[in-house]
C-alpha cells in the first residue's frame, strides 16, 4: 500500500491529453494570439523605423543636425540624471523601512507610494502647475524672489519624479521581504556596522532587483510625455525634451524628421526590452515575485 | 524584590536592524513634499469650486462630451483587451511553441515604448494613406481621428496589464483538477468554463480595471491618432491641457478631480474584487 506514495509512483509532471486542448484548437489560437500581438504591439513600432527611413539614411541624419534636437536630448539626459538616481535612493530608503521591520500602517504607506502610478500624466503635469503656476499657490511667492520652476528644469524634473516615484519601491519591497533579516541580524551579530551591513550583505542581494528597477525607471524617465508636457511650456531649444521634440516635429508636418527623433526612443524602448527580459530569464530567483505589474 | 520593567510601547517592533528613523523619515518627507503635497493642492482648489462649482463644469456639453468618450471608449477598450489579453495569457502559459519567449517579452512593449512615439505610430499606421488604413479607408471604416482611433490607442496601453494580471494564474492552475473533471466525463469545452475560468474571473476583472484606468487617464498615444474634434474625438485629459492653456486652473483641476475621483473608484473596486476572491478562491 505505502509504495503508492513512494516517489516511483507520482504521476508524471507532463499533463495527458485529456487535460489541453487538441492540435487544431491549438494552433488555431496560437495564430490568433500571434497575429493579433503583430498587428498591435510590432506593427507601430516597426512602422516608427521605416518612416525614420523612408527617405534615406541622409534625410534621417538630417534629423539630428538641428540644435534643437541635440538640447532636446541633452534635456532629456540631464532630467534622467537627476529623477532616475532619486528614485534609488528614495526607494532603497522606502524598502529598508518597510520590508525589514515590521510597524502599523504599513500597506496605507506602501499604497500612497503607489498612488502616482493610478494618476493620469496630465493630472501629475496639473498638479505641480497649481502650486508653481503665476495663478498657484506658491505663485506669488516664486514670482516675487525671482525662482523659476514651471517652464524650466526643475519642474520637468519634478514632473518626471512623480511619474516615475514607485518604480524602484515597488520591485525592491517585495523582494526584500521575500529575503527577510536574518542575514543583516547575522552581520550585526558579528559586529559589522549597520551601514556596513548594507552595503556588503543587502546590496548583493537586491542588485538586479534593483536593475531591473532601474532600467524600467529610466525607460519612462526619458519617454514620459503628458506630465512632462503640461509642465515644460514647450520652449524650443530649452525645455523640450525628446518626446516633446518629436511632437513639434509632427504637428509640423515633419515626418521623417518626427519619427526619425522618435526611433531613438523606440531603439531605447527595445534595449530595455531586451534587459528586462533577460534579467527575467536569468536571474529569476533574485528578483520580486509578488511585484504588481 | 527587583520589578522588570514593562518593554516600552512602541510604534515599530523592537529590532537589532538599524536605521529605521532615518530610512523611514526620508521616506515620509519625500512622499509627503513630491507626491502629498501637490496632490493636496489639487485637493484644495477643487474644493475651493465647491461642489456645485465641479458639477457646473462636468455638465459643460464640451466637458461632458469628453469625459463620456474617455471613460466609455475606454471600458470598450479595456473589454477587448481582456479577452485578447486572456488568449495571450493562456496561449504563452499552456502552449509551447518556437519564439514564445520572444512573443512574451514583445507584451511588455506598451510598457517600455513612450506614449508619444506610439501616438506618431499609430497614427501614421491609421491615417487614410497609411499600412493599415488604406486598405480600412477601402472598406469604408475611417479610424485615424474618430473615436475608433482612440479605441486602438487604449487598446494598446491596456493589452499589457490585461496579459499579465492573469498569466499567473494560469500558471498555477493545479492541471490535476482538469484531469479529474475529463475522467468524470466533462468535454474539454465544458471543463473550461466550468472548472478553470472560474476561478480566473477575479484576475481579469482586475486586468480589466487596470486597463481601464490607465485607458481613461491616457494623454500621449492618443492624442495624435484622434484628431481631437470637440464633441466628437476630444478626450478628457486633453481638455485639462486646453483649460491650462486658457489660464482656466479652476476649470482643469475640476475635471481632474471628476478624473481623480473615478479612478478611485476603480481602485476601491479591484480592492473589493480581490478581497471577494480572497475569501471565495483563497487567493488573490
Amino acid at each position: 500500500m505505502s509504495e503508492i506514495f513512494s516517489p516511483a509512483f507520482v504521476p508524471t509532471a507532463k499533463p495527458g491529453p485529456v487535460a489541453s486542448e487538441g492540435a487544431a484548437t491549438r494552433s488555431v489560437l496560437i495564430g490568433i494570439a500571434i497575429l493579433f500581438l503583430a498587428l498591435f504591439l510590432v506593427l507601430p513600432l516597426f512602422a516608427v523605423f521605416t518612416q525614420a527611413f523612408s527617405h534615406g539614411i541622409g534625410a534621417f541624419l538630417d534629423a539630428f543636425r538641428e540644435p534643437d534636437a541635440w538640447c532636446a536630448i541633452r534635456l532629456t539626459l540631464t532630467v534622467a540624471a537627476i529623477a532616475v538616481p532619486f528614485n534609488v535612493v528614495f526607494g532603497l530608503a522606502a524598502s529598508w523601512a518597510i520590508a525589514k521591520f515590521e510597524f502599523p500602517v504599513k500597506a496605507l504607506l506602501i499604497t500612497l507610494i503607489d498612488l502616482p502610478f493610478s494618476v493620469s500624466p496630465v493630472v501629475s503635469g496639473l498638479i505641480y502647475v497649481l502650486l508653481f503656476g503665476s495663478q498657484g499657490l506658491f505663485g506669488g511667492f516664486l514670482i516675487n524672489h525671482g525662482i523659476q520652476i514651471l517652464f524650466a528644469l526643475p519642474g520637468i524634473v519634478l514632473a518626471t519624479v512623480f511619474v516615475t516615484f514607485p518604480f524602484v519601491a515597488r520591485e525592491l519591497i517585495p523582494l526584500m521581504q521575500e529575503q527577510g533579516n536574518a542575514e543583516e541580524e547575522a552581520a550585526l551579530t558579528l559586529g559589522a556596522s549597520g551601514l556596513h551591513a548594507f552595503r556588503t550583505v543587502t546590496l548583493p542581494n537586491i542588485r538586479w532587483g534593483l536593475l531591473y528597477s532601474v532600467l524600467l525607471c529610466n525607460a519612462r524617465a526619458m519617454g514620459e510625455f503628458g506630465a512632462v508636457s503640461v509642465v515644460s511650456g514647450h520652449i524650443r531649444g530649452l525645455t523640450n525634451t525628446i518626446p516633446l521634440h518629436v511632437e513639434i516635429l509632427y504637428n509640423e508636418y515633419n515626418f521623417v524628421a518626427a519619427f526619425a527623433v522618435a526611433s531613438l526612443l523606440a531603439a531605447l524602448a527595445l534595449i530595455t526590452l531586451v534587459l528586462k527580459s533577460v534579467l527575467e530569464w536569468r536571474f529569476a530567483g533574485e528578483l520580486a515575485h509578488g511585484r504588481a505589474h | 524584590m527587583v520589578e522588570t520593567p514593562r518593554p516600552k510601547r512602541t510604534f515599530r517592533r523592537p529590532s537589532v536592524i538599524p536605521g529605521f528613523g532615518i530610512s523611514f523619515g526620508y521616506t515620509l518627507t519625500c512622499l509627503g513634499l513630491i507626491v502629498l503635497l501637490p496632490l493636496a493642492g489639487l485637493v484644495v482648489k477643487a474644493s475651493g469650486l465647491g461642489l456645485s462649482g465641479i458639477w457646473e463644469v462636468a455638465t459643460d456639453p464640451r466637458v461632458a462630451s469628453a469625459l463620456r468618450i474617455s471613460f466609455g471608449v475606454s471600458a470598450l477598450a479595456a473589454l477587448v483587451a481582456s479577452a485578447f489579453g486572456f488568449l495571450v495569457a493562456w496561449v504563452l502559459t499552456r502552449y509551447r511553441f518556437p519564439g514564445r519567449k520572444l512573443v512574451d517579452a514583445a507584451v511588455d512593449l506598451p510598457f517600455a515604448l513612450p506614449t508619444a512615439v506610439a501616438g506618431i505610430a499609430l497614427a501614421s499606421l491609421y491615417a487614410p494613406d497609411g499600412l493599415v488604413g488604406a486598405p480600412l479607408a477601402k472598406l469604408g471604416l475611417q479610424v485615424a481621428y474618430t473615436p475608433v482611433g482612440i479605441f486602438i490607442a487604449m487598446v494598446f496601453i491596456g493589452l499589457p496589464f490585461a496579459v499579465r494580471t492573469v498569466q499567473p494564474l494560469i500558471a498555477e492552475i493545479d492541471r490535476e483538477i482538469e484531469e479529474a473533471s475529463a475522467t468524470l466525463g466533462a468535454t474539454r469545452l465544458a471543463t473550461l468554463t466550468r472548472v478553470v475560468l472560474p476561478p480566473l474571473i477575479p484576475a481579469v476583472l482586475t486586468g480589466f480595471a487596470l486597463a481601464f484606468a490607465r485607458g481613461v487617464g491616457e494623454y500621449g498615444s492618443i492624442i495624435f491618432i484622434a484628431g481631437n474634434l470637440p464633441y466628437v474625438s476630444e478626450i478628457a485629459p486633453l481638455l485639462i491641457v486646453i483649460k491650462l492653456s486658457e489660464f482656466d486652473y479652476g476649470g482643469a483641476a475640476a475635471i481632474a478631480t471628476i478624473m481623480l475621483g473615478i479612478s478611485f473608484l476603480t481602485l476601491l473596486a479591484i480592492n473589493l474584487i480581490q478581497a471577494w476572491s480572497r475569501r471565495r478562491f483563497g487567493y488573490v
